[in-house]
């Protein structure tokens, strides 16, 4: 018999909510397999299962919040959580300090008004207007438990967060923390702990476009493929090179991973980011890769992603798309030891074959941590990027 | 399909993307990428849409036709007025 227990997703995380159960008593549950789906301070998280098992009963209703490391649920087979438990009253795990800024609540259909998807979907089964619910969460989001303990006719009497249970112990941080001071949380423990050096290198991504452009033209609209398609791949396979960029730096050492998970950030609507893992991006190909990198941004942008992709990024990527910026100076997540950018394709001149020629040109940037990479190899490691960017073919 | 039809589905596809803003408000010679602030991502969705919704197969080539709601409209206009 396995205990599923509530997941650490953060550093800052202390508790969730259970939003729904996926599985019902007598499921089969397979690895990968979403049990429930819980929200966070943070946002709506599924939680997976990483071995087999038979989903036995839940021990928490639908509503309840409880802290990380309560048994949430029976499972026959010793399923466990996808993301490492922290015990009650235990130390935060180490994927708990690493992980990301996840998604914030996200807007609602109502103009203006912030609703998380988990308290839009109990507002729509109980009937509920939401433009009559104070929220409690970030920037006055409406989340789970607003819409469950609102009652027609009584009006919250502050905007503060719903107070919560005295706890024993001294909060890190206010239990309604949003977005913001998650990601002001964890870029200000990487500038304060990682000692970054920064690296940027120009790249000719005229042959790269164009084949891409051929590539597309055969293509419907659903099957084209995106330039950071090719960014990520060429990522991956110079990741197999430079495998020292690829991993965690912890309790004082580098530790090596022996698989290529590269977080991509994905700007949430309204703001904020999350970079969520494409797991084993360096095997596939670059439809699937184009096909796994939509179905993220559509999750993550609809405030559902999953816990392993939260917590299993070895290196990120972080693109500005067609946003106008040249150049982005990441800031590296930690444990991670480093996140690269990559700014805006411009046409601008450049020496080619001796002649001043006007290319699609690209600045690819490197952030890495001093403690495991220097300057040299970071610098190799750039142009091994940009080089495979070259041959777009092979990749 | 008239023009008014055009652009009523050009709106309803722009809110499937960024659902917290008013297309409708926006006007018909902005750049909808940047006053729904819709990426590179975000923008092949509002095609691939088009494609499913109307069968009119934007190619890259074209895209820039479509960044405002008056050029989207017409170009699917012609479009479906005589399909390529």
């Amino acid at each position: 018999m396995g205990e599923f227990r509530m997941p650490s997703l953060g550093s800052d995380m202390e508790k969730g909510t259970l939003v729904e159960w996926l599985k019902k008593p007598g499921d089969t549950v397979r690895p990968g397999d979403v049990v429930a789906v819980i929200e966070t301070e943070k946002g709506a998280i599924e939680i997976e299962a990483f071995e087999a098992g038979t989903f036995e009963r839940s021990l928490v209703d639908i509503g309840q919040t409880v802290p990380v490391g309560t048994p949430i649920a029976v499972i026959n087979g010793g399923v466990r959580p996808s993301a490492p438990i922290a015990a009650p009253a235990a130390a935060v795990p180490r994927q708990a300090a690493s992980a990301p800024p996840m998604a914030p609540r996200i807007a609602g259909p109502v103009e203006g008004l912030k609703v998380s998807p988990a308290a839009r979907k109990l507002a729509a089964e109980r009937g509920i207007d939401v433009t009559q619910i104070r929220g409690s969460g970030p920037d006055g989001s409406i989340v789970f438990t607003d819409v469950e303990s609102y009652a027609p006719g009584v009006k919250p009497t502050a905007q503060a967060p719903i107070p919560s249970a005295p706890s024993k112990e001294k909060r890190a941080t206010p239990p309604d923390m949003g977005m913001r001071s998650i990601i002001a949380a964890a870029t200000a423990r990487s500038k304060r702990e990682i000692p970054h050096y920064y690296l940027s290198h120009e790249v000719d991504i005229t042959r790269a476009l164009k084949w891409l452009a051929k590539t597309n033209t055969r293509r419907t609209p659903d099957e084209r493929l995106l330039p950071a398609v090719l960014l990520l791949k060429a990522l991956a396979r110079a990741l197999r090179k430079h495998p020292g960029f690829n991993g965690f730096y912890e309790e004082n050492a580098f530790r090596l991973s022996d698989r290529i998970h590269i977080g991509v950030a994905i700007a949430i609507r309204g703001g904020g980011l999350v970079a969520p893992a494409i797991h084993d991006t360096d095997k596939l190909s670059l439809d699937d890769l184009m096909e796994r990198l939509r179905d993220l941004v559509t999750r993550v942008r609809q405030g559902r992603f999953r816990s392993s992709e939260i917590s299993d990024p070895t290196i990120t990527l972080t693109s500005l798309g067609e946003r106008g910026v040249d150049t982005v100076i990441p800031v590296i997540y930690p444990p991670q030891v480093a996140i690269l950018g990559a700014g805006t394709p411009r046409k601008q001149p450049m020496i080619a074959d001796g002649k001043v020629r006007v290319r699609d040109v690209i600045t690819l940037s490197l952030a890495g941590d001093h403690r495991a990479s220097d300057g040299h190899s970071g610098a190799l490691f750039l142009v091994a990027w940009a080089n495979l960017l070259q041959h777009p073919e092979e990749l | 399909m008239t023009k008014g039809a055009l652009q009523k589905i050009v709106e309803e596809e722009l809110k499937n993307i960024a659902p917290e803003t008013s297309p409708a408000d926006i006007g018909s010679d902005e750049d909808v990428r940047e006053a729904l602030d819709i990426d590179s991502m975000g923008f092949l969705t509002f095609i691939t849409a088009l494609h499913r919704r109307l069968n009119v197969d934007v190619p890259e080539k074209d895209y820039a036709k479509l960044f405002t709601k008056r050029g989207a409209v017409e170009y699917l206009s012609r479009k479906r007025a005589k399909p390529s």
